[in-house]
């Protein structure tokens, strides 16, 4: 899964970034690169500004300094953001999965995976329906196809927000701590679907906690602490030899809580 | 004192074409309330588009703060002034449909400020602009959690449309008053268009009680 082709363009680069809400700085100064078919799994604690980092990655929030580029667009820019009409077009290409699923409580599983494609790709709702039915296949969701969301799991719900997601056909997903709602035992099934999207080359960025997916499926390993990157490289590194005090620091309370 | 109902027997038919009168009038003014209201409610959703908030949330204030009596008496006596002489029907329907398009726009941005903003963010997610997410996404579940106090504002609608007897159309206060002018039985014709009332506003309750079960057995409500 490593990426070797680093001379591709990066599919996300961001240069300096900067965002606060109100007095509190967020994020000060961010700087890195995805490269297509890369995982990215960033971690640090809680407040050190990674969900917020995700979020300006599809205008969910917009960063009031710095540049973001994705897909080929400049999203952000010295605070100008992206026209309303291309943003719309570019959340078609970042998908984004919620820690708290966001499944439209009143369409059924499949018509939450087809509401995208039928109003913006322009498909039928045979064509759409086809498609999901491939979708919730993958995430091993046939049998709930029909299920109204409040009648699912919430590794089930996830499933489905991930399905509805791909749906779109993006060329990146954006994973907003996609596990930490969850019951300890419906974990492993969404860490599963990521992994095999993973395996078949999407690009992946990923707030988590899970450090077990961050060592066995990331490319690279961001740490972030109070806004900035504290460090980042590939998870054996970071992992076995973190260079920063606070990463150690963080990990050992992470992995001790495990 | 002994009750006489003689009177109330005898013109039940009048009083009866007076309810169908009241049944039309509510009816219609509950259409353009709802239909204000929903207008004026997702105007008032976002105070950034300036003009747009000022005129809704100008409109609300004048409408809630002054007595619906005195709205009805400027439609039907203040605007023949500046020659605009609307028939007494549409004065009625207007002055309520207006008034309880102020109520039902609170509702209505009620209901949308408690969907989750989560839903937004993941309809925006995937692409859609913010009215396909207003329209796909956000009504249909505000919608649901606006029906029963929208079952509320139609009671009170309907008890309100009282008031449009005193501008001469006939409905059933209305023709409840010409019974009495004549037999001078004010208590029991009183008694009986009460009990109209309560039938009609009784109807109301049980018919959106069924519609919100129908809804919630069928999965759309939690």
């Amino acid at each position: 899964m490593t990426n070797t082709t680093a001379t591709n363009a990066a599919i996300i680069r961001i240069r300096g970034l900067r965002k606060s809400f109100g007095e509190h700085l967020v994020l000060n100064g961010i700087d890195f690169e995805v490269m297509p078919k890369q995982v990215v799994v960033v971690i640090g604690p809680s407040g050190s500004g990674k969900s917020t980092l995700l979020r300006c990655c599809n205008g969910l929030e917009k960063a009031e300094g710095g540049r973001l580029d994705i897909c080929g667009l400049t999203l952000v820019n010295d605070g100008l953001m992206l026209p309303d009409a291309d943003l719309n077009a570019l959340r078609e290409e970042v998908g984004m999965v919620f820690q708290s699923f966001n499944l439209f409580p009143h369409l059924s599983v499949r018509d939450n995976i087809t509401l995208g494609p039928r109003k913006l790709r322009g498909l039928s709702h045979a064509q759409a329906q086809i498609e999901a039915d491939v979708l919730l296949k993958k995430v091993g969701l046939t049998d709930k196809a029909n299920a109204m969301p409040a009648s699912l799991s919430g590794g089930q719900k996830q499933r489905v927000a991930i399905a509805r997601a791909l749906a779109m056909k993006p060329r990146v997903m954006l994973f907003d701590e996609p596990t930490s709602a969850l019951d300890p035992e419906l974990v492993g099934e969404v860490l599963q679907v990521m992994k095999l999207l993973a395996s078949e080359g999407m690009t992946m960025m990923v707030v988590t906690h899970e450090m077990g997916f961050a060592k066995e499926v990331a490319d690279v390993v961001v740490v972030m602490d109070d806004g900035a990157i504290i460090e980042s490289g590939p998870p054996e590194t970071i992992f076995s030899r973190p260079s920063q005090e606070r990463t150690r620091h963080f990990l050992q309370a992470v992995l001790t809580k495990a | 004192m002994e009750l006489d109902f003689s009177p109330v027997w005898k013109g039940w038919p009048q009083l009866l074409e007076g309810a169908l009168i009241t049944i039309e009038i509510t009816s219609i003014s509950l259409l353009l309330g709802c239909f204000l209201g929903l207008l004026v409610g997702i105007g008032r959703l976002n105070p950034a588009r300036r003009f747009i908030y000022v005129v809704c949330t100008a409109y609300v204030a004048a409408i809630r703060g002054t007595p619906l009596l005195v709205q009805l008496f400027i439609l039907f006596f203040g605007l023949p002034h500046f020659g605009l002489l609307l028939p007494a029907f549409l004065c009625g329907v207007l002055g309520l449909g207006v008034y309880s398009g102020a109520y039902v726009s609170e509702i209505v941005r009620g209901a949308i400020q408690s969907i989750d903003k989560g839903q937004m963010e993941a309809a925006r997610s995937i692409g859609l602009s913010s009215s396909q997410a207003m329209l796909e996404v956000i009504l249909p579940q505000a919608v649901l959690r606006m029906i029963p106090p929208l079952g509320n504002e139609f009671i009170a609608l309907i008890k309100n449309s009282a008031l449009v007897s005193l501008l001469t159309i006939h409905d059933l206060m209305h023709e409840g008053q010409k019974i009495i002018s004549i037999s001078y039985r004010s208590l029991e014709v009183y008694l009986a268009i009460a009990l109209i009332y309560f039938v009609l506003t009784g109807i109301t309750t049980l018919a959106l009680r069924k519609l919100e079960q129908h809804l919630k057995a069928g999965g759309m409500v939690q």
